[in-house]
């Protein structure tokens, strides 16, 4: 229809456009900012540079796992005194139009004095290194271990050990709708209006009141139209300061949205991570131990999932397996690029890589097939739950549900990994080499603590769900209606959802890590339920029968076993509207409302298989079938789970095979438009094929379900890096798979045989 | 400096005094109102922002608004019968029963690309229908439902035309 309303659709009377001056260095220091002939030109209403904010801009703080110290890496919302990554706000222009605004952009003049930039993480942690941060004594931000088990007597006994250097490239979620809002200041209310806010509308709320020390009552955050989040979009960036504290500065109307430049360049990388792993097995591939140091390059500076990642990562580096001992060593490091968060399947994309492919250059060595050496290691059914002996911030790993060896069988014969193995035998052009990969992973969903719902029969009989969820494009509002449909007992089609507005709705924390439909769902689920026991008993005051013989149906309520005693819906919001004016009560309407509270994750897992044939000549890669198996507990919408995880499984292949955030020496982003930087077509991913199991139910919330957001996308650059290993008969350390690394793992190939 | 414009956009003339370099992407959104028409990257690869210009798809972000000028221009919102949202346009209709969306932004470039092709899509392979969509960036479907959405409505195409039919385009 093009009806709905995205951050760049929505105007206001007499508004003006906000654009960000960038710096052009990814290391410089600001001798000098003359923004004079840039204020001059006509059409502009506001300059702003660092000196202009208050004490210089607020830091931006993190809102989940921050470390003592790392605060000293925090970005403030225009650089002060230096910059640190190509892109990096240094002014914010107000004007009539866009195009007068970037007009007056690039009147602004900056004295810079280039340094050498920090690019590569591992030159960062030199000893000798400069500093990104001069006043810190180290490029690494925030640091975690974990340990358990005797890893050197597993290393010992072992009959073969294996080690490598495994890594993963960064690249990012990018969203097709980039990242927009709106602000407005109404001096007669005083309230501040923010439209365009995604994912954590009540979290963001609190943290910009507390950065432009407003009070949070007067501030009201709306979500619009969401054209894709994937975990970038709806963080707290310098946009989201700058362009609120300019709607206050001027009492006007104030959008701003950034071009596809700048966001590849503004908006959270993800994924760069370099491990050193090694793996000690027995001689009958019994795994020993696992031992992996790894640093993740998150850039210039900490923005706000502070530890996330990397802690993500060593948290479910060790997937569905028993470890007689394991030991990782975590360091987030700052470099001069720019700044990271989470990306679907955050953390785990990379580790799943590192951990799958370490399987299988042990299985090679050992001549055993990868799906047995898998099948030998699994944690069994008996075992769970089963405490890993990881953490995440605090909190063990424990998977609390889980039949991992059924998975893996049903998803080997779903897949036919007999006959793909023959297949992979068969005699074939020379040029065309075959392979199979397969990966076996576990996921974590449903993070953060509680949902929001209220649940309301509004007047009419129609039924109103608030929840304190968000949504992100991915189908909530579908899963929430269905989910209070069923716990209340009436239609999918009259009931309504609303969301994203910190006005309508008390409190919530919204949509990430899998999460809206387990907290968001479980919440609606229980608020729903309290309102069917209200309407039943109402209906039975109303029809003279006790609420225990109500039954609903659809909208008629009706007595069972003499159904000529009835009402609808409608009829029951009257009579208990008149009733309640009668008894004067205070009471409001029908309506009941759920904080859903849940401390633990939960931790769905899957299988991904596939079978490729890599063209010798040009280095291409075609996916000739591919397997995501993955256990939800629950499906609550089969259709929206399905097209989620193959959704999820084509960013995986585009992180597989295409995507990078590349960088010259200079530090300038190389892949700055969606000319360098290829995200799939229609001709790049292959059809999903795609098995949802309910085999292990989490007992964390009353539905039973698991998040469905990231198994998708969690597990494609390993298994894709197995199957080419195994067409090539080499081991594939780094992504992407682009031809020219093909080709180059082509040569290797070539020379060992 | 300005010049007028005159636009035809789904059967309305919009005249306006504009700047020379006001992209033809702006001047559907912000000057027609019309902003079913989206840009996701401003140089015109990913496809979203995709109308009809005479008939034929093209990148509204990589022409001006005074290149337009005198030239008729369908967009998104022609679409549905009367811009209502019950009686879809039957490519509409198929990307709706096969869930060929998520978050709907890059929707009405695919459609744009995709109502002149539907006839030449009758029996096509799915390999076809992505070809015929490679032109076009989804970041939430992985594809797979659109080249299913794509599919039905060339067989309802079919059904309701023949094969071979009057096979001029729609409209």
């Amino acid at each position: 229809m093009g009806s709905a309303t995205f951050a760049d659709d929505f105007r206001r009377p007499g508004m003006l456009h906000a654009t960000i001056l960038r710096s052009p260095f990814a290391s410089a220091r600001i001798d000098g900012i003359n923004a004079e002939q840039a204020r001059a030109l006509a059409g502009v209403m506001l300059v702003l540079t660092a000196d202009d904010l208050p004490g210089g801009g607020p830091a931006i703080p993190m809102r989940l796992f921050s470390q003592p110290g790392m605060e000293e890496y925090l970005q403030r919302p225009l650089a002060r005194a230096k910059v640190r990554y190509v892109g990096e706000p240094v002014a914010v222009v107000v004007a009539e139009s866009r195009y007068v605004a970037e007009d007056a952009a690039e009147l602004i003049e900056v004295d810079y004095e280039p340094f050498e930039p920090i690019l590569d993480p591992l030159v960062a942690l030199d000893a000798g290194a400069p500093r990104v941060h001069e006043h810190t004594d180290s490029n690494v931000a925030g640091a975690i271990v974990i340990s358990n088990g005797d890893l050197d007597d597993a290393f010992d006994r072992a009959a073969l050990v294996v080690e490598e250097r495994i890594s993963c490239q960064r690249h990012a979620a990018v969203p097709l709708e980039t990242r927009g809002l709106a602000a407005e200041h109404d001096p007669a209310t005083g309230e501040l209006t923010v439209w365009g806010t995604a994912k954590l509308p009540h979290v963001n709320r609190r943290i910009l009141a507390q950065l432009l020390n407003w009070p949070a009552e007067r501030l009201r955050l709306v979500e619009l139209a969401v054209g894709g989040g994937f975990g970038a979009r709806g963080e707290v960036y310098p946009e989201d300061y700058l362009v609120p504290y300019c709607a206050i500065a001027l009492g006007r109307a104030i959008t701003w949205s950034e071009d596809r430049g700048e966001h590849l360049q503004a908006t959270n990388h993800s994924r760069e991570q370099v491990h050193d792993v090694a793996l000690a097995l027995s001689e009958d591939g019994t795994f020993l131990g696992l031992r992996d140091s790894f640093v993740n390059n998150t850039g210039a500076y900490v923005r706000t999932h502070g530890m996330v990642v990397p802690g993500m990562s060593a948290a479910l580096l060790p997937g569905p397996y028993v470890w007689g001992a394991y030991h990782c060593e975590a360091r987030q490091v700052v470099t001069n690029k720019t700044p990271g968060g989470t990306y679907r399947a955050p953390g785990r994309y990379e580790v799943n890589l590192v951990r799958e492919r370490i399987i299988d250059i042990a299985a090679r060595k050992l001549g055993i097939d990868p799906i047995e050496i898998r099948r030998r290691n699994l944690i069994q059914p008996e075992q769970i739950p089963y405490a890993s002996g990881a953490h995440t911030d605090g909190n063990p790993v424990i998977y609390e549900c889980g039949d991992f060896p059924l998975l893996l069988e049903k998803a080997c014969e779903r897949f036919g990994y007999e006959d793909a193995v023959r297949w992979r035998r068969e005699a074939v052009k020379r040029e065309q080499r075959r392979g199979i990969g397969v990966s076996y992973f576990v996921e974590k969903a449903g993070i953060g603590d509680y949902e929001y719902a209220r649940v309301e029969l509004a007047r009419g009989g129609r039924v109103v769900v608030h929840s304190g969820a968000a949504s992100v494009g991915q189908g909530v509002d579908t899963v929430l209606a269905q989910i209070c449909a069923d716990a209340l007992g009436v239609l999918y089609e009259d009931v309504e959802v609303r969301h994203g507005d910190t006005r309508a709705t008390p409190d919530g924390m919204g949509a990430f890590g899998s999460r809206a439909t387990m907290l968001g769902g479980a919440a609606v689920s229980q608020a729903a339920a309290c309102l069917r026991e209200r309407i039943l008993e109402l209906a039975g005051r109303e029809l003279e029968a006790d609420a225990a013989d109500v039954e609903l149906d659809g909208d008629r309520l009706a007595v069972r076993g003499a159904e000529e005693r009835s009402l609808s819906l409608a009829e029951l919001t009257e009579r208990a509207a008149a009733a309640e004016a009668q008894a004067g009560s205070n009471e409001p309407g029908l309506s009941e409302e759920a904080w859903f509270q849940c401390r633990d994750m939960s931790f769905p897992y899957g299988v991904q298989l596939a079978a490729v044939e890599v063209d010798e000549e040009t280095g291409s890669i075609d996916v000739v079938r591919y397997l995501v198996a993955y256990d939800i507990g629950r499906a609550v919408n089969p259709m929206l789970v399905h097209a989620q995880l193959v959704g999820g499984a084509a960013q995986g292949f585009g992180g597989a095979l295409l995507e990078e955030l590349s960088y010259d020496g200079d530090g300038n982003l190389v892949s700055s438009s969606f000319m360098e930087y290829l995200m799939p077509t229609a001709t790049d991913v292959p059809d999903v094929d795609i098995l949802v199991t309910e085999d292990a139910p989490t007992p964390l919330n009353r539905l039973g379900a698991k998040g469905a957001g990231e198994g998708g996308a969690a597990a494609v650059g390993a298994t894709l890096a197995n199957a080419v290993s195994d067409a090539l008969g080499v081991e594939v350390t780094r992504l992407p798979l682009s031809p020219s690394h093909v080709a180059e793992l082509v040569r290797q190939s070539t020379a060992t045989q | 400096m300005t010049r007028t414009v005159a636009v035809t956009i789904n059967g309305a003339t919009f005249e306006r005094e504009v700047e020379p370099r006001l992209l033809l992407s702006d001047f559907i959104r912000h000057e027609a109102k019309l902003t079913g028409t989206h840009v996701g990257c401003e140089h015109g690869v990913c496809g979203a922002c995709t109308v009809q210009l005479d008939g034929t798809p093209v990148r509204s972000c990589l022409m001006f608004a005074v290149q337009a000028s005198g030239h008729s221009i369908r967009t998104v919102e022609a679409m549905a019968d009367g811009g209502s949202e019950t009686r879809l346009h039957p490519l509409q209709q198929a990307f709706h029963e096969e869930h060929a969306l998520q978050c709907g932004f890059c929707t009405p470039g695919f459609l744009m690309s995709l109502e002149p092709l539907i006839p030449a899509l009758v029996g096509a392979s799915d390999d076809e229908i992505r070809e015929a969509i490679a032109g076009n960036l989804c970041r939430c479907t992985g594809y797979q439902n659109i080249v299913s959405a794509v599919r039905l409505a060339a067989k309802r195409f079919d059904a309701q035309h023949g094969t071979n039919g009057s096979a001029t385009g729609p409209e």
